[in-house]
């Protein structure tokens, strides 16, 4: 038990946040959000199991994966196969000239299920590829790369190629993925619809869920032998390899950990808004991520999921009242972030709260495994890193 | 391809080689000036893009004003719009550094963050300034037409125009950065800032300097841009990873590389496009430029420099 408070929950203080955030998100918000805006919130959720495989994998990896969109993006068009596949029966489409195919693929003269499509009939099958494929895929990127000491500017360069390759296949394949509108009009999972007020409140504290096991499996993470080795390479890669370690594997192992978590996300996203589009998988959508993680503070597992709420939320109120004003906003926003808080809300909250007198007591205690596990520091590596 | 006779092919091959080489002459003018702030000062320029958009913006307004108040020079504005455009880019390019990235040096992930914020504040400023719809200045008659070497091969001067355009300013940038004091002082400062200090190089004008050249250099493929395309306020967006891929696979520091990079991308870019559809031929040239690179990722042609 003691084991479990410790390094899943990050003792006292890893505790109280975590508590804090599953009152925010179990109870508090369910209450007071109607229906639709709690699915909203749902969705932004999904965005936060982006951003917290931003902490491991930047944060603390010191590695910058502008491609987080590709994983998310693997993530939610397996369950959209699945879910259209599904949705596709012979009856529903017997008006199509090959029924029992997807719509789109009747569209633009597809006459049989491409090979691709076939496995996604099994649920089973396509849960195993949402964990999988990612990491597959994670992998040898990862394997080519880290193995040749890419690493810095360059890795979020090519990061960022391969989600705008991805994305462009998707849309020109329009046969084979649906195009630029994605996977659309998606009914069912296992018989059951996923459209009625229940299935959505259902989906929204399934997702919950698994958002705050997400964070207490990075806490697990970080608070490891893993963890500690995670810092001491973003800091001084070089004296981690001299003592021994092989520092690539273990960056290609945090960026597969950090590819199923960003998928895990997308597959919720498209069970929650019931549709999945390359909108998600693009240059823009990454480095959205990007910034809810650095807004949330980029060391803190917690603070992102704040930081997601916050800058989504936003963009919705903006986007409804100013739509001119987001972009100034947003530009803004990610120039304040990097410049005067670089460590996010996380970082506001750490400096100012021990000096709010009734925090005061919940956080003694704490300081020691805080300044253990989140010390102010952003990388500083040298530029030439990338092409040693 | 049984279709066409060898005459035919030769002429298309012709035909999409020079197009070809009017992408090459604007990918080229704008990796030349990332080249010189990612490659020289290690800055990653997401804004690149939107410092085009503002050269090719410039170009539009004094073809406009020109219009207007002066019709008689309207066969000569366009000389005049290249240099505006450098200087507009240029004289932004210097503020930003001075108010944004000179902050950042020590962290070069995090200039990628601010500028990319950056991108999108001047992208929302061209949209609520010139609107959200394309626009194209209105081009000399003599920039019009084409060259007919022979029957079936027609050769636009616009894109002729272009390519001399880059030939001078690629050759300016050679001068400038390898044969003058100022670039000796730049690359100083590139291979030891402390030393370079030491010596008396004032290395924050430098990297001012610098920052603001390659913004300028910008501002001039965005006039260049104009020429064969008309410009929206994400025109520049839709460059910047093609510049990005060109710089990185020259090789970040090597000027030679980055031409021969440019070229190598954009002949197989628009050569592929004749023959498969426009974007799997982007999705063939970026994932074979990808491949190479994780094979050699310090790019085509690198400096070896001992670390």
């Amino acid at each position: 038990m003691n084991f479990v408070y410790e390094r899943f929950l990050g003792g006292k203080s890893g505790a109280l946040a975590i508590g804090i955030l599953a009152l925010l998100i179990l109870v508090i918000l369910p209450l007071a959000l109607d229906l639709f805006r709690l699915n909203l919130v749902g969705k932004y959720l999904t965005y936060a199991f982006a951003a917290v495989s931003l902490v491991l994998l930047w944060g603390y990896g010191g590695i910058l994966s502008l491609g987080q969109g590709i994983f998310f993006g693997l993530g939610g068009y397996a369950m959209a196969m699945f879910l259209k596949l599904e949705a596709s029966d012979p009856e529903s489409t017997s008006i199509q000239t090959t029924p029992g195919i997807p719509d789109f693929m009747d569209w633009n003269q597809l006459y049989e299920l491409p090979w691709f499509w076939v496995p996604f009939e099994s649920f089973t099958f396509t849960l195993i590829a949402i964990l999988v494929v990612p990491a597959v895929f994670a992998f040898i990127i990862g394997y080519s790369m880290f193995k040749r000491r890419v690493g810095g500017v360059y890795f979020a360069i090519i990061t960022q190629v391969i989600a705008v390759i991805l994305t462009v296949l998707i849309v020109g394949q329009q046969g084979y993925t649906g195009g630029i509108n994605g996977i659309t009009d998606l009914r069912t999972l296992n018989g059951w619809d996923i459209r009625t007020d229940e299935a959505k409140y259902l989906l929204y504290f399934l997702n919950a869920i698994l958002l705050l096991g997400v964070i207490m499996l990075g806490k697990f993470i970080l608070t490891s032998k893993f963890g500690q080795l995670l810092l001491a390479m973003k800091d001084k890669e070089d004296r981690v390899r001299f003592s021994g370690y092989d520092v690539s594997n273990f960056k290609i192992f945090i960026f597969c950990i950090s590819a199923v978590i960003a998928a895990i996300g997308g597959a919720m996203f498209t069970l929650q808004v019931g549709f999945m589009s390359p909108s998600f998988v693009g240059i823009v959508p990454s480095i959205e991520m990007v910034i809810f993680a650095a807004v949330g503070g980029r060391m803190s597992l917690i603070g992102v999921v704040y930081g997601t709420l916050l800058v989504n939320y936003g963009k919705t109120a903006f986007s409804e009242t100013f739509p001119e004003l987001w972009l100034f906003l947003m530009g803004g926003l990610f120039i304040a972030v990097v410049m005067f808080f670089p460590n996010g809300l996380a970082g506001i909250w750490n400096k100012y709260a021990p000096k709010v007198p009734f925090l005061r007591p919940l956080l003694a205690g704490s300081k020691k495994a805080e300044s253990k596990t989140e010390p102010a520091k952003i990388e500083s590596e040298p530029t030439t890193e990338g092409a040693k | 391809m049984g279709e066409y006779s060898v005459q035919e092919l030769t002429s298309i091959l012709a035909m999409q080689g020079f197009a070809g080489i009017s992408l090459f002459s604007v990918l080229l003018l704008m990796a030349l000036g990332l080249a010189i702030i990612f490659g020289q000062m290690g800055v990653i320029n997401m804004a690149h893009g939107e410092f085009m958009a503002m050269g090719a913006y410039t170009t539009y307004l004094l073809s406009v004003m020109t219009q207007t108040y002066f019709p008689e020079f309207m066969n000569y504005y366009f000389l005049l719009a290249i240099v505006a455009s450098f200087l507009v880019a240029g004289l932004f390019g210097y503020l930003t550094e001075f108010v944004l990235i000179r902050h950042l040096y020590k962290r070069p992930l995090d200039t990628l963050l601010a500028t990319w914020g950056l991108s999108l504040i001047m992208q929302q400023s061209f949209r609520s300034i010139f609107g959200a719809r394309e626009v194209s200045p209105t081009l000399p008659d003599w920039l019009m037409g084409s060259w007919m070497p022979t029957d079936t091969i027609f050769i636009p001067i616009n894109g002729m125009f272009v390519l001399a355009l880059t030939a001078v300013v690629t050759i300016g940038v050679y001068i400038l950065m390898f044969r003058s004091t100022w670039g000796l002082n730049v690359r100083a400062t590139t291979q030891n800032r402390v030393m370079s200090g030491a010596v008396g190089i004032n290395t924050k004008q430098v990297d001012r300097l610098t920052f603001a050249l390659g913004c300028g250099i910008a501002g001039i493929a965005g006039a260049a841009f104009t020429t064969i395309a008309s410009t929206g306020p994400t025109s520049g967006s839709l460059y910047i990873v093609d510049t990005f891929m060109v710089v990185v696979f020259g090789g970040a520091a090597s000027l030679f590389g980055t031409i021969a990079s440019a070229f190598t991308i954009a002949q197989a870019q628009s050569i592929l496009e004749f023959f498969i559809s426009g974007s799997m031929a982007k999705v063939f040239t970026l994932l074979a430029l990808v491949i190479i690179l994780m094979m050699r990722p310090e790019g085509l042609f690198s400096i070896k420099v001992r670390k």
